[in-house]
């Protein structure tokens, strides 16, 4: 993939890769069965025990560095592609980088075969980096960078090197070509190997050049380590290896055994018979097919792929062992299971997958039934040792973690060496490339077998890893500041810290679009399937060091705009005539400049105060908005604020009414203002309400409050004027008796009904009455069941999920609150929702004035007082606070040739055109889709302009304009090269999540596998270099749309397991249509972070979130934007419990807690304040939770780990890549 | 036999009845050529402080159907313990407590002098009473401060156990919670929209428990205090109800300019009946409405908001152009039945410059025995004094009200009741009920032959009043009374002499009044007229076609002045008074006692000057004189007139020197009188102080009788008066022609 990263590279690769591959590939397809059965037997031995190992162990090893590996191991084999071209073409430096990535995927797929695999690897690595290290040295020199990414310097200077030189090799026709030569020779061989043992591979080749460069921590190993690297990168493979030495120093021996198991069908003894074979394995293929064997379990599987489907069967055996190893690490075979069709517990699936494997060996080859035992043997062997020895060594190894993942990417590279066998250098490409094809081949055979297979073949970090793209995006562009001002250029990450400077384009925290390179004509968008998006989010928070958007006042005729398309004064705006007209960017149309505004033209057509006039010169600005842009040409109110208590039984039962009156005694000294030396003109109004509304009058005169009931729900009005809108200041006295007041009045309530409709009209009425726009924050309970409009039932029904029927659940019960909603959005009435239900209330109605209003919802279930209370106290502080615009519309021009056709999120649309907010807060986002209605022309690029009208919090109307400028392109690579997948996901996980709405969930999950597959055939199709149709090659922008993708799938609105509440799907499906996109990332892919080391002011580099990444004795984060997770191995280190919780016992932690207790220790310190910036990033306070390994709260944390098969039935990662595959292979033939 | 003015006082000051006949005539068709109907004027609980009550049941007549009370003119045989119902003839046997009754051991109901007399008797729990405000919000401040302190201070006039409400309302209604602490709840609705009683109670939540289980049950019925918590007891709630009335606010909606405030008093007023009506049905209750202008909005609305639309005159009325008023009217008018029928009364309290609707609103006071008072501003001394003095008490230091009451009239075979005219409404077959008395109201109740006259009986009426006391006591006031029959042929004097010429006069103005109500006034006079004169050949004595050789009797002598009166009382003409003015003046004058009745139809005029100590005079032009000062009591207005030359004086400051301390005493003296008047008379009167060519002087003008106009100026010589400038007929005109028609042979 990283390697892909530049499309050049593909090409130049695409060469090489057409030999890797087809060799590769062809053993996989016919004669390559033996060798690589053989390989794969070791490979997928290693995988295997990688996985089995690895779960606990390995995991935490593999975690760490697999994070990074899989990744570049993915990528490698794409990168392989790409890799190609950089040697053909310079940049191989540049592509270096991606080199590293594939470096670190090979990492971590050496991760998997871990422990066997460090050992393995690094007997893989000597040979593997040998040809590696020449090139590889060569590389590494200018890659310099990136060892620094990885942290791991060294080692990942190595691993690039290796990588690079992989590349190289490949681009190279010399080393890469006696490397690659080798292979082809030995290709059956080789492909096995690479079929079933991207791991193994990675444990030959890439896990010396990754494990070197990761390793350096742990020097110990090293030693090891350097033997096996020998001469070639010793150095940075030492240190690599020590890192994961340490910790996988025993792994290694339990590799060992692995390799043993192949010869031997114990464990341990196989490892050191692995490394042995390793080294050995680099000269003759042998070797390798040893250690293939080892692994050889899963590489069986693979071998079972590349032979033909039918080996799945055979490879029964190897599931077995694999089920084996599984079983031997619960969680692992759990995850396995998982993704198998069956549901059943994951040890069940795996022996039934065994069984046909079994069957499958024996068709295959004899090799693979060697294989079979081997891993069946390794399986067992590695579950023992692993398990005993992974638990300890991950906890040592969490410092390491990085290590490990060097050493499993040279697991991976090795596999590839050992594919390349002689060429060491040469086996990394392949490799990626490889594994990628092995991973294919896998789904080939068949759907499920495949993905079983392939998972028991592919080494998870052989694939792409989001981890890796993430880190290397950081270390490349968090440095430097993010200029705007060239066009199509794509912006970092939204995991990369980055400043942003504005040179004529919005900046991508207003502005984010899924292809910064527009496809020229529909056709060519039609063809790529790429969506062609803009996610906005036009009052973005911008932080502290950047300037807020300037204010521009034109003066009383208003902002300057285009006579015929109405687009606002814009740096598009070309001046002309000696700058007495300007042509507009959009429409092309001329218009007069008015005689205020004129200015004279420079030599180069600029104006001459360009740079004076924000709109000339920036991409965000805000005009000043004059009357004639105001609702009945009247300059506005200033907002007022409605709070709506539910003061039913439940919700004063559950603290809620108490806590919302103390908070709001000190909230309202902090309603949004301009200027914080002015008080807020916002002015509060309450009301409780339970069967009937309370209104009550706190008028500044009143010595104590009044209250007002209104019965009469059924036609709802305002039962006073003056009064219920005060300025809290004036007021403030009557208003503190009121809310101290409400929870005493209503502590002895019997009343259960609640109504709810009434309640937003009564609100709505009061906006109306003050003539002014606002925000309604409604505190509600219970299904509102009382007589009144907008009464709903409960017609929540478990088994109506999966069925056609299910959409109709989406969907609001009546059509009272869409009506209702319209005319909130007419008054500027926005309404904020938050929850506290104890059973079904009917999210999908009650949302929908808050979702059409661009309002929030906010869910507490089972909310109790002392669990809850900060979370949402946090929540409503940030919501009360947080600035945001009124009675809001939105348009979105474009230039000719594209228009915005589709818009998602929170607002309300009269017209096509036209996105009505009733309220605009700094969190919302709206979605634009963009469709060709003309050619878009290269020179002139693809404008667009998004215009907002609002009121300010202080009464002011305002036009915030947004301009954003992309390339145009007419050739698909162009398109390709600059993608943001993050964007894509954010997009299809809106579309796909509104599409429920109207179509069945199952259809709407194919949909989007299909479109995806579209995307990628497309790529394969057109943009990458011939290869055989088994591998899979990624773009490099995309390589990690699959792993995203199935997140999506099986997020808990397309895929809802069994516990998933009707509730919880319509609360996260409304939540994610107003996401920006770092939050749709972290939401569907969480943050997992290894808690170690926590000192200096970087945070440890996060890791797969997998279960076979967590080591029993760690402790980890997983942060989600939603929830916060604290999960405590089962054997972590007592010091490392007592720095955290102030206990030295695991069993003495309270799995309760919601915060971590205040410690005067650095760690202590340091993780609290980790834990305080994640929730200052996210719009929503983030509760923690702390899950104990093996307690019953498990499951929910296991469930966000969604590399994983998911317990309602979500594939695997790997599970899904194959499959994935298959789809794509399917289009391309 | 005193003489028959004496009987007739007597009769009064025991009883509190006047017939217009005190001899019956004995037959239908007699009764029917009397012109003036044998009827009576009867106040059913006139105070009687001699008068104790007796604390045990009355004994009833078993008949089923006739339920009369033991009366002194029962036949009794002492020796059976047996009675004879004087109506039904059924012999009924004494209770058993009556068992050591005889001759000299009577009960006080078998005595004469008991012909009227009060039982006390124990019907359940005794309630307490309840007073329910129902406030106009859409007042200017100035107004809505008086209000605000009278009704503060009404709440130390109640007794503390009485249970008060408030409701409120402008735009919309607020029932306001009077038990909470702290935070001053109130239920708001909507002024707009129309509830059933049950929707009222639901929203105010004062019937969920019955409805939902056994856990409200005992709540509901037994205990309303504890579950209404809208009518709480004066002195738990005193200093609530005091701050919540300070803190009263103007209705806070805007009112746009050339639009009137939004006045909901049309729900106000059904929610208050719908809210009693559930917590306290068939108990007494009063609800006071305070309003300053015209319901605007909602059912019961009598003029829309927009100012340029003026209120209904009576111009519109006639010309059928008033858009609300019947729809308005009928709606009141149920709302007035629902109170009646649950003893609960509603005063009108209405302070405003211009019309406030009372003439669609009136029948809630009308048909439910409550008042009505009508001034310019709640910041007068008419208001304050007013309201003030319905909470008066009686020598007993009990309220003058009576709630919930009932009257039964029950009758010998021989008569039948065909209505009655008064502050009452009728339940079914059973008798006219008053459904609330004040002490001075008045029904009219006529009487008609039914059967047959026995010869030399006597015709007996009973009059049942039950209500309860003011004091919460249930009691039943019993009248009996008997006349005897008179055959019209033969004993024709001895009926005209019987004649009651003031009660007759009240008698037919009030049914004259009653027709106003639905016919047109020209009608009416015609009809009034034409009775007067056919009374008069009845009992004139003249010859034919002579003028001149008209009498009357001297039973009959004051009668047609009275009549001349009441043709141009504002209760007969409609000019120059609002309709909402003279709904206010009906009002009154059916439910006061004859001489205040009187005083309306004629007022009282009173001179007073050096000549001599002050005297009545005629209500006429003459007695406009320069030197004199004039006390004219309408009963609704009391105006005093100075004379030109005592204007004069008093201009020029005589009164202040200690030489012409007389004239200071002249002109103090009908200060005192009135202020006399003032004291005693509900509602209060307004009080006008003028002289001669003050433009107040007006309300005198218009009353007297124009015998020197600008037409005959001269033509009475040197007799000083002052001239009226009208085209009235003077009582001199009238008589003539009266004379003529009367001895007509044409008519």
């Amino acid at each position: 993939m990283n390697v892909n990263q530049q499309t050049p590279m593909a090409s130049p690769y695409g060469q090489p890769q057409p030999g890797y591959g087809q060799p590769s590939y062809a053993t996989l397809g016919g004669g390559y069965p033996d060798p690589y059965g053989p390989y794969n037997g070791p490979s997928t031995a290693y995988q295997p025990g990688a996985p089995p190992q690895g779960y606990s162990p390995y995991a935490s090893f593999p975690s760490k560095a697999v994070a990074e590996i899989p990744v570049s191991d993915l990528s490698s084999p794409l990168d392989l592609g790409s890799a190609r071209g950089p040697p053909t073409s310079a940049p191989p430096p540049v592509s270096t980088p991606q080199a590293y990535s594939h470096y670190t995927h090979g990492d971590t797929q050496n991760g998997p075969p871990p422990m066997n695999h460090p050992m393995a690897q690094p007997a893989h690595r000597p040979p593997v980096s040998q040809p590696y290290s020449q090139s590889a040295m060569n590389l590494s020199g200018p890659q310099s960078s990136y060892p620094q990414q990885y942290g791991a310097v060294p080692p990942m200077q190595q691993m690039t090197n290796q990588m690079s030189g992989m590349q190289i090799s490949s681009g190279p026709p010399t080393s890469a070509g006696l490397g690659y030569a080798p292979r082809p020779s030995s290709q059956p061989l080789i492909s096995n190997t690479y079929l079933a043992a991207a791991p193994p591979s990675y444990t030959q080749a890439p896990p010396p050049v990754s494990a070197a460069p990761s390793q350096p921590p742990p020097p110990s190993e090293p030693a090891a380590p350097q033997p096996y690297y020998g001469g070639h990168p010793a150095l940075q493979q030492q240190q690599p290896f020590p890192s994961s030495a340490p910790l996988q120093s025993q792994p290694f021996p339990l590799s060992a055994p692995y390799s043993g198991p192949p010869p031997s069908s114990q464990p341990q003894t196989p490892p050191v018979s692995q490394q042995q074979s390793f080294p050995p394995g680099p000269p003759s293929q042998q070797p390798f097919p040893n250690s293939a064997s080892l692994p050889g379990p899963p590489p069986v599987s693979y071998a079972d792929p590349h032979p033909t489907q039918q080996p799945f069967p055979p490879r029964g055996p190897p599931p077995t062992s694999q089920t084996g190893s599984f079983p031997p690490t619960s969680s692992p075979p759990a995850q396995y299971l998982g993704p198998q069709p069956p549901s059943q517990p994951g040890p069940p699936p795996y022996l039934s997958g065994p069984p046909p494997r079994g069957p499958m060996p024996p068709s295959s080859m004899s090799q693979q039934q060697a294989n079979h035992l081997p891993p069946g043997s390794m399986q067992q062997p590695p579950q023992p040792g692993m398990q005993g020895g992974y638990p300890p060594q991950q906890n040592g190894a969490f410092g390491q973690p990085r290590g490990p993942q060097p050493g499993y990417g040279g697991p991976q590279y090795p596999m590839q060496q050992n594919y390349g066998a002689a060429p060491a250098p040469a086996p990394p490409p392949p490799a990626q490339k490889r594994l990628d094809p092995d991973s294919i081949p896998s789904p080939q055979a068949s759907e499920l077998p495949a993905v079983q297979k392939s998972r028991h073949r592919i080494d998870p970090d052989a694939i792409p890893s989001p981890i890796q793209v993430i880190e290397d995006d950081r270390a490349n562009k968090s440095s430097e500041p993010f200029t705007t001002g060239v066009r199509g250029q794509a912006p970092p990450l939204v995991t990369t810290t980055f400043q942003v400077k504005d040179q004529g384009n919005a900046s991508p925290r207003f502005i984010r679009c899924t292809a910064y390179n527009m496809p020229c004509t529909a056709d060519m968008a039609k063809q790529s399937q790429v969506p062609l998006a803009a996610v906005i989010k036009p009052l973005a928070t911008l932080p502290p060091d950047e300037c807020p958007p300037y204010m521009v006042d034109h003066g009383e005729g208003g902002p300057i705009r285009c006579n015929r398309c109405k687009a606002y004064m814009c740096p598009y705006m070309q001046f002309i005539e000696g700058g007495r007209r300007f042509q507009c960017g959009f429409c092309s149309c001329v218009t007069e400049v008015p005689p205020h505004y004129f200015q004279h033209l420079d030599h180069t057509g600029k104006r001459v105060d360009c740079y004076d006039r924000p709109e000339l010169s920036l991409g965000s600005y805000e005009f000043v908005a004059t009357v004639d842009y105001c609702k009945n040409n009247k300059l506005p109110q200033p907002p007022s604020f409605v709070f709506f208590i539910d003061v039913s039984y439940n919700a004063v039962k559950s603290g809620m009414v108490n806590i919302v009156c103390q908070e709001l005694k000190t909230l309202l000294d902090y309603l949004p203002r301009e200027n914080p030396e002015v008080d807020s003109a916002v002015r509060v109004g309450f009301v409780t309400y339970n069967k009937v509304l309370h209104f009550y009058n706190v008028k500044s005169s009143l010595a104590q409050p009044q209250m007002m009931v209104v019965s009469d729900v059924s036609d709802m009005f305002l039962p006073l004027l003056d009064g219920f809108l005060v300025n809290v200041n004036d007021s403030r006295m009557v208003i503190e008796s009121l809310l101290d007041q409400i929870p005493e009045m209503f502590a002895d309530t019997r009343e259960t009904e609640t109504v709810f409709g009434p309640v937003i009209q009564a609100g709505l009425e009061a906006l109306k009455a003050a003539d002014c726009a606002g925000k309604l924050f409604v505190f509600h309970s219970s299904l509102p069941i009382a007589e009144a409009p907008g009464k709903l039932k409960n017609r929540e029904d478990k088994k109506l999920v999966g069925t056609d029927k299910e959409k109709a659940l989406f969907q609001p019960q009546s059509g009272f609150y869409s009506n209702l909603s319209k005319e909130c959005v007419a008054q500027g009435c926005c309404v904020d929702l938050f929850l506290f239900p104890n059973q079904y209330i009917d999210v999908a109605t009650l949302a929908v004035v808050p979702v059409s209003t661009g309002g929030s919802v906010y869910k507490y279930t089972y909310f109790q007082a002392e669990t809850d209370r900060e979370r949402f106290l946090n929540d409503l502080r940030r919501d009360v606070q947080k600035p945001m615009g009124f009675d809001a519309v939105m348009r979105v021009r474009t230039s000719t040739g594209i228009r915005a056709t589709d818009f998602f999120g929170s607002f309300f649309m009269s017209n096509t055109t036209d996105v009505e907010l009733a309220g605009l807060d700094c969190d919302k986002t709206v979605t634009v889709e963009f469709r060709h209605d003309d050619k878009l022309s290269e020179e002139t690029g693809a404008l667009m302009q998004c215009a907002v009208l609002y009121t300010s919090c202080s009464g002011q109307r305002r036009l915030r304009v947004h301009n954003m400028a992309v390339n145009c392109c007419s050739q698909l690579a162009d398109l390709y090269r600059n993608c943001e997948t993050d964007t894509i996901i954010s997009f299809f996980s809106k579309y796909a999540y509104r599409s429920i709405l109207n179509t069945p969930t199952k259809t709407v999950r194919d949909t989007l596998v299909n479109q995806c597959a579209q995307i990628l055939a497309c790529y394969r199709k057109n943009c990458a270099s011939p290869s055989s149709a088994g591998q899979l090659i990624l773009p490099e922008c995309m390589k990690l749309l699959p792993v995203y993708l199935n997140c999506v799938l099986k997020s808990d609105v397309l895929l809802p397991g069994a516990d998933v509440s009707l509730d919880d799907r319509a609360y996260l499906r409304q939540l994610v249509s107003c996401m920006d996109v770092s939050e749709s990332h972290v939401f569907f892919y969480p943050r997992l972070l290894p808690l170690v080391k926590l000192d200096g002011g970087s945070l440890p580099m996060a890791v797969r979130n997998s279960e076979e990444r967590l080591s029993k004795g760690g402790v980890y984060i997983l942060e989600t934007g939603l929830h916060l997770f604290l999960w405590v191995g089962a054997n972590a280190q007592q010091e490392l419990l007592s720095n955290i919780f102030g206990t030295p016992t695991f069993s003495q932690i309270d799995p309760n807690m919601t915060n971590l207790p205040d410690l005067d220790n650095p760690f202590s310190k340091r993780l609290r304040e980790i834990i305080d910036s994640f929730r200052s990033q996210r719009s929503r306070y983030m509760k923690l939770m702390v899950v104990k390994q093996e307690d019953k709260t498990e499951l929910i944390f296991k469930h966000f780990l969604c590399e994983d098969k998911s317990a309602s039935g979500g594939a695997s990662y790997v599970d899904f890549l194959c499959h994935m595959h298959k789809e794509i292979r399917q289009l391309l033939s | 036999m005193a003489t028959y003015q004496e009987f007739i006082q007597q009769n009064e000051d025991r009883d509190g009845v006047r017939f217009s006949w005190n001899l019956w005539p004995s037959s239908r068709l007699e009764a029917t050529r009397l012109v003036v109907p044998v009827s009576c004027l009867f106040t059913p609980l006139k105070e009687r402080p001699d008068l104790p009550p007796v604390q045990y049941e009355p004994v009833l007549c078993s008949r089923a159907n006739c339920k009369a009370v033991l009366n002194p003119l029962c036949q009794v045989d002492f020796r059976a313990k047996i009675w004879a119902c004087n109506f039904c003839f059924q012999r009924n046997p004494f209770p058993p407590s009556y068992a050591g009754i005889s001759d000299v051991n009577q009960p006080a109901e078998l005595m004469p002098q008991f012909s009227t007399i009060e039982y006390i008797v124990q019907r359940g729990p005794p309630t307490p009473l309840i007073f329910l405000y129902v406030v106009d919000t859409c007042l200017e401040e100035e107004d809505l401060q008086a209000l605000r302190e009278s009704l503060q201070m009404s709440l130390s006039l109640l007794p503390p156990n009485a249970l008060v409400g408030l409701i409120t309302f402008g735009r919309m209604v607020q029932v306001h919670e009077l038990s909470c602490e702290g935070i001053a709840k109130s239920y708001v609705f909507r002024g707009t929209k129309e509830l059933s009683a049950k929707q009222i109670q639901e929203m105010l939540g004062l019937m969920k428990p019955a409805a939902s289980g056994p856990q409200g049950r005992p709540v509901a019925p037994q205990d309303p205090s504890a579950t209404c918590r809208f009518l709480q007891p004066v002195h738990k709630v005193d200093m609530n109800l005091t701050d919540l009335l300070g803190e009263l606010q103007r209705d806070p909606w805007p009112v746009p300019q050339g639009k009137r405030p939004l006045r909901s008093t049309g729900i106000a007023m059904s929610i208050a009946v719908g809210l009693l009506e559930g917590t306290y049905p068939n108990t007494g209750a009063r609800v006071m409405l305070f309003t300053g202008g015209p319901p605007t909005q909602g059912p019961g609305m009598v003029v829309g908001d927009e100012l340029k639309t003026p209120i209904r005159s009576w111009h519109d009325i006639t010309k059928d152009n008033a858009r609300h008023l019947k729809k308005a009217t009928k709606y009141y008018e149920a709302l007035a039945s629902r109170a009646a029928v649950n003893g609960h009364s509603i005063d009108i309290y209405a302070c405003a410059l211009d019309q406030t609707g009372l003439l669609e609103m009136k029948c809630l006071s009308n048909l439910t025995g409550g008042h009505i008072s009508m001034g310019d501003s709640f910041n007068t001394s008419l208001f304050k004094q007013t309201f003030q003095r319905v909470f008066s008490k009686d020598y007993n230091g009990d309220f003058r009200m009576a709630f919930g009451g009932t009257l039964e009239v029950k009758t010998s075979r021989e008569l039948k009741v065909s209505g009655a005219i008064g502050p009452c409404v009728s339940l079914n077959a059973k008798g006219p009920c008053v459904s609330e008395n004040v002490s001075h109201s008045f029904p009219v109740t006529f009487f008609v032959h039914n059967a047959p006259i026995p010869q030399g009986g006597r015709g007996a009426i009973q009059f049942v009043t039950q209500y309860q006391h003011s004091n919460t006591q249930k009691r039943i006031r019993v009248t009996t009374i008997a006349r005897n029959w008179a055959d019209a042929q033969s004993q024709i004097q001895h009926i005209e002499s019987s004649f009651d010429q003031e009660a007759s006069a009240v008698i037919m103005a009030r049914l004259g009044v009653f027709r106003a109500e639905s016919e047109d006034g020209p009608d009416v006079l015609r009809w009034l007229d034409r009775q007067l004169i056919r009374l008069c050949q009845k009992f004139g004595q003249f010859n034919k076609d002579d003028p001149t050789s008209f009498k009357l009797s001297e039973s009959l002598s004051l009668y047609p002045q009275f009549m001349f009166h009441l043709r141009r009382s504002p209760f007969l003409q409609v000019f120059n008074n609002s309709p909402d003015e003279c709904s206010y003046y009906r009002h009154h004058f059916v439910r006061q006692d004859l001489t205040q009745s009187l005083i309306m139809i004629q007022p009282i005029l009173y001179s007073y000057s050096f000549h001599g100590p002050p005297e009545p005079v005629l209500l006429d032009s003459g007695s406009i004189l320069p030197d004199r000062i004039l006390l004219m009591d309408t009963f609704f207005q009391l105006v005093i007139y100075h004379g030109e030359t005592i204007a004069q004086w008093r201009k020029a400051g005589y009164q202040e020197q200690p030489e012409y301390e007389n004239f200071k005493h002249l002109l103090v003296a009908p200060l005192d009188d009135a202020q006399e008047i003032l004291q005693n008379r509900f509602p209060m009167p307004r009080y006008i102080d003028t002289e001669h060519g003050g433009s107040q002087a007006r309300f005198l003008l218009s009353k007297v009788n124009p015998s020197q106009t600008h037409n005959n100026l001269y033509a009475w010589g040197q007799e000083t008066g002052a001239p009226i400038l009208t085209d009235d007929v003077s009582l001199q005109v009238f008589m003539d022609h009266l004379k003529k028609l009367a001895v007509s042979s044409a008519a």
